[in-house]
């Protein structure tokens, strides 16, 4: 049929356009043959960890990249696969969880034994024992605030949220800025992190201990939300429809004087054009905040690394091991490189941007929960917040609903009966 | 026609439809009624770059049993339809037996996911189909009246909302209905209310959506209207003109009439498409305030964990609502058919 | 044409009709040229976030660049992001799209014309429920049958599903052109001797362009604009425009770059420009040709 030699001549044109690195010479990397395809998110870092994987491409060693902001939806189902598309995904804590359920990864234990002995051995995520996957760098959310309006103010930069809304209410009394305070509270996983956030600053815990049983229906999720609540009264009144990228641009524009932002966000909110001198020069950073008279701060702790997939051949797995080992090597490491994340790997020598990230990690944050749920809850608190936050419910009403929410996934998914 | 020439003509569409809608309906239909089986969960250590903690794993040794047992996964019939994330049978039943009033009845409805979505969906349908036919027959007359030196050039810009991606179209018109954006300082000027923000509150988003939709569309209903009024027969207009009909007489009996299968064509289309509205939500990042039938799916599909029984659920769910929509039109597309033969 | 009818029109009738195709033309191109001025700024004044006069103005932009426009964000875009590379998987797609949706489409839609019998009607409405279908369902369940066929990230699939999601409406769309077509010109044609495709090669082919051009067009459209399809089953490399313009915006935890998206934005519509001036005349008499009978 006509469209069947059409889609022959477009399948022979594509694969002389398709970008596989395939570099003359002999081994790399230590590499004698294999296969290696990388999926993962598409930002900077990652780019850069991708470039170095490539770098192992030779006659024998095939490797490709694709790098894209949609990687959570198709690595599952690359990795399903046998064999599978993928030899690894780059994923974070929250999205190893979906490799992990549905059992696409290996443990990497005998790679680790015989190749892994430089990685530091905080690199290395472990579960029940076994390594899982190898850590490259760390994100957390944490306090940015503008330096002279907190002056004009006469107020410190907050170590609490309720020292925030102090200095909130201060400043906009004083007539500085109408809205100083600034989130990511869209409606969705958004809104959902920053309830995990507070939540975890409360002192609750999302789960009863050993079962997948949500139990978020209690005093510090009802707190957690009044607080959210509260703080939303000094924001811009359209942040249910605030990313963390409607954020950052409020922010360039001068709008915000306090927010909770991501580290990794910190590097362009000082450098991107237009940004008047004033905002650049009083951007400034700090740890993250507590709340509630906890010592736990408010946050979450995060990591991106790669991982290894199952239905691949042994030869294959360990290509991919060494070429993405290769991509996280300390070489890698130069004055550009440097500023693209909080890197975990030797010889890292943090930028001004990434203290926030370390003073996280020093202020004993908890990491993003790896639970095998914690996906289904973070859906539905992003689902019925907003209506909480719109003042159609009551709080308790909303954690109700959001623990039926859950329920109804939970059953759906096969972790409840 | 004979059934074999038939058949040969048919065959590459029938494939094409075939494999890739037929085969996936079925594996929908599948999906929803056959979940994951139930996962062994065990409590395990887990370090990291931030120590160690205990956490909760999947027993993958025990959970790869039972899939190896049965591949389909363990069959739950119409659980995952009547569950709370759909039909929400049982809180349905509850909210019917306990609440006092109508309105406390839809308001307890309007806070179960599906029928929340089904709200915005059926209002955005209803509103925004028949402005958008109405809208369109109106430019295609007024297109009409033009001299034929304007006619092209001003075609050519009303199609522009409609051939523009939506998802980009509507993010641009996002960033112009803020507050401080030129759309949005103007209707704050014409409301006389300088802290009016259409995003903030949940009827004005529904408004913007709404009028978002007659935009988007109205062209495709003007360039299918205003061809149809190339073809109006210009004797029996003439007559109608003789016989002293006013205008709108004129418009009432010969145009109206003449356009009516073109009407039943937009019809069709426009109400398959507006009842699974999806990009304008996320392009005005509406879901605080409107949800649909697709952005479910969409959040069953886009969240750290996919919820795949959910979203075929849902579309299986879609699927029958777009044919409920559909049926009084297409009953009388069959009743003409049948008398044409 | 209407003319003798034009002639009785009041002028105020006039005036009324000639200023709402002025008023709905401000609202239906307005949007663009705001686009279009706005891609000229930096990301401050295009936003306008502290003053909606700015994005007109461009004072930061002047402040960067020393002038009031900057063609930074085209450079960005098409150069350091190359973009290019999408507008080419773009223009291969949509060509192979029109091409076989069009050639399977057509001998559909005059098969189910020109036959008599019940169960057109049938196919016709099972077309309309495939098309009821969410995209995004189907395209969740493509992904592991793709990956296990060694089919995803290439073109060609993309283009095959393309052209399956959109035969529907092409398969309604050219059904109703087909019925305009009068029957005796292929039935006078068999009587001749021709087969039933001699017949609609020699007579049908050469009087269905303008019904054919239009649905192309509707065909065209949909590759062109396509997000969920192409945004799922295309590999990074081979990304179509859409897809790549949506990833200019950014995620959570990284910074994107919302200029880039704008001139891309306004670069993807530029060919549509072109195009439907091309073939507005087409459009109006295929249109007029066919779907007249619903």
């Amino acid at each position: 049929m006509k469209f069947i030699t059409k889609s022959a001549l477009a399948a022979a044109m594509m694969l002389a356009g398709s970008q596989l690195a395939y570099a003359d010479g002999h081994a790399k990397c230590g590499i004698e043959s294999g296969r290696v395809s990388v999926v993962g998110n598409e930002f900077p870092a990652i780019q850069t960890v991708g470039a170095g994987a490539q770098e192992c491409a030779s006659d024998s060693v095939e490797v490709k990249t694709n790098l894209t902001a949609d990687h959570q939806k198709i690595n599952v189902a690359g990795m399903t696969a046998n064999p599978a598309e993928y030899t690894t995904a780059i994923v974070a804590n929250s999205s190893i969880v979906a490799l992990i359920n549905e059992d696409v990864i290996r443990p990497l234990d005998d790679l680790v034994a015989k190749h892994g002995g430089d990685l530091n051995k905080n690199q290395l995520i472990t579960i029940d024992g076994k390594v899982m996957a190898v850590a490259f760098m760390a994100n957390a959310q944490h306090l940015v605030y503008r330096e002279d309006v907190l002056k004009e103010a006469g107020i410190e930069p907050p170590k609490t949220y309720e020292e925030m809304l102090a200095g909130a209410k201060i400043i906009r009394e004083k007539g500085i800025l109408q809205n100083p305070l600034g989130g990511a509270y869209k409606a969705g996983w958004n809104l959902a992190q920053e309830f995990n956030n507070m939540y975890i600053g409360f002192g609750g815990e999302f789960f009863k201990p050993g079962t997948a049983e949500v139990s978020i229906n209690n005093e510090a999720g009802v707190k957690a939300l009044e607080m959210m609540k509260a703080l939303s009264e000094y924001m811009n009144p359209d942040y249910l429809t605030h990313d963390s990228n409607a954020t950052s641009a409020e922010w360039k524009a001068g709008n915000v004087a306090m927010m909770n932002m991501w580290g990794s966000r910190v590097g362009p909110l000082r450098e991107t054009e237009g940004s008047s001198q004033q905002v650049v020069d009083n951007t400034k950073i700090a740890g993250p905040m507590t709340v509630g008279g906890g010592s736990i701060p408010a946050t979450t702790l995060w990591w991106d690394g790669w991982t290894v997939a199952k239905n691949i051949s042994d030869e294959d797995a360990e290509a991919t091991f060494l070429a993405m080992k290769n991509g996280i090597d300390p070489k890698m490491l130069n004055d550009e490189t440097m500023t693209q994340a909080v890197w975990l790997i030797e010889g890292y020598q943090p930028t001004p941007a990434a203290i926030g990230v370390f003073a996280t990690v020093e202020a004993q944050a908890k990491p993003y929960p790896m639970k095998p749920f914690q996906g289904l809850l973070h859906t539905a608190l992003g689902a019925e917040i907003p209506d909480f936050m719109t003042g159609k419910e009551s709080a308790e009403k909303t954690l109700a609903d959001i623990e039926a929410a859950y329920n109804a996934a939970a059953k759906e998914k096969g972790f409840l009966q | 026609m004979k059934h074999k020439t038939f058949f040969w003509f048919f065959l590459p569409t029938a494939l094409a439809m075939l494999v890739f809608i037929a085969a996936p309906i079925l594996s929908i239909l599948m999906q929803s009624v056959f979940l994951p089986h139930e996962q062994v969960v065990i409590e395990v250590e887990s370090c990291g770059p931030f120590g160690c903690s205990t956490t909760t794993s999947v027993d993958q040794e025990a959970t790869a049993k039972l899939w190896e047992e049965a591949p389909l996964g363990r069959f739950a019939g119409m659980q995952v339809y009547f569950d709370r994330g759909h039909l929400a049978v049982a809180e349905v039943g509850e909210a019917w037996s306990t609440t006092q009033s109508w309105g406390e009845f839809f308001g307890t409805l309007g806070n179960l996911p599906l029928y929340r979505a089904l709200a915005f969906t059926l209002t955005y349908t209803f509103v925004s189909t028949p402005l958008l036919i109405i809208l369109g027959f109106a430019i295609a007359v007024a297109v009409n009246n033009l001299g034929p030196w304007l006619k092209g050039p001003v075609i050519f810009f009303s199609l522009l909302p409609f051939v523009v991606t939506q998802l980009i179209g509507s993010l641009i018109l996002f960033w112009m209905v803020d507050a401080r954006g030129v759309i949005g300082t103007f209707i704050q000027w014409i409301a006389d209310d300088p802290d009016l923000s259409l995003k903030a509150s949940t009827p004005l988003t529904w408004i913007m959506l709404i009028v978002y939709g007659v935009w988007n569309s109205a062209p495709f209903a003007f360039v299918v209207f205003y061809a149809g009024l190339q073809t109006l027969p210009q004797d029996t207009l003439e007559s109608a003109m003789v016989d002293g009909a006013t205008r709108w007489q004129r418009i009432r009996y010969v145009v109206i009439p003449h356009i009516m299968p073109l009407v039943t064509f937009v019809l069709l289309i426009q109400l398959m498409d507006n009842f699974r509205v999806f990009e304008p939500i996320i392009g005005f990042s509406a879901e605080a305030h409107a949800t649909s039938l697709s952005w479910i799916i969409f959040n069953d599909l886009g969240g750290e964990t996919r919820q795949l029984s959910s979203a075929a659920a849902n579309s299986v769910l879609t699927i029958i609502g777009v044919s409920i929509l559909l049926a009084p039109v297409l009953v009388r597309t069959w009743r003409e058919s049948k008398a044409k033969t | 044409m209407a003319s003798s009818v034009v002639e009785n029109r009041s002028f105020g009738l006039r005036l009324g009709s000639a200023l709402f195709v002025i008023v709905w033309l401000l609202i239906a191109a307005f949007p663009f040229f705001w686009t279009l001025w706005g891609s000229f700024k930096v990301e401050l004044d295009f936003f306008s976030i502290l003053d909606w006069t700015d994005a007109l103005t461009g004072p930061r932009t002047e402040q960067v660049y020393g002038s009031t426009f900057t063609s930074t964000a085209y450079e960005g875009a098409w150069i350091q992001e190359e973009f290019w590379r999408s507008v080419i998987n773009t223009s291969l797609v949509c060509f192979f799209v029109v091409c076989t949706s069009l050639t399977i489409g057509t001998l559909g839609g005059y098969a189910l014309s020109r036959s008599g019998f019940r169960y057109t009607f049938w196919l016709l409405i099972a077309a309309l429920i495939f098309r009821a279908v969410p995209p995004m369902t189907l395209v969740a369940g493509y992904l592991l049958p793709f990956f296990e066929l060694n089919m995803w990230g290439h073109l060609p699939t993309a283009v095959i599903v393309l052209v399956a999601i959109n035969q529907p409406f092409t398969l309604w769309m050219l059904h109703s052109f087909f019925e305009k077509i009068p029957k005796d010109l292929d039935e006078s044609a068999k009587v001749d001797g021709c087969t039933q495709f001699q017949a609609f090669r020699h007579v049908i082919i050469p009087v269905m362009w303008p019904g054919v051009i239009t649905t192309g067009l509707f065909s065209f459209l949909l590759a062109y604009n396509d997000f969920a399809v192409t945004a799922m089953v295309l590999s990074k490399e081979n990304q179509t425009m859409i897809p790549k313009i949506a990833s200019f915006l950014g995620t959570t935890q990284t910074e994107g770059n919302v200029m880039f998206a704008v001139a891309a934005s306004v670069s993807a519509v530029i060919p549509l420009f072109i195009l439907v001036m091309f073939f507005q005349r087409q459009i109006v008499s295929g249109l007029t040709a066919g779907a007249v009978k619903g």
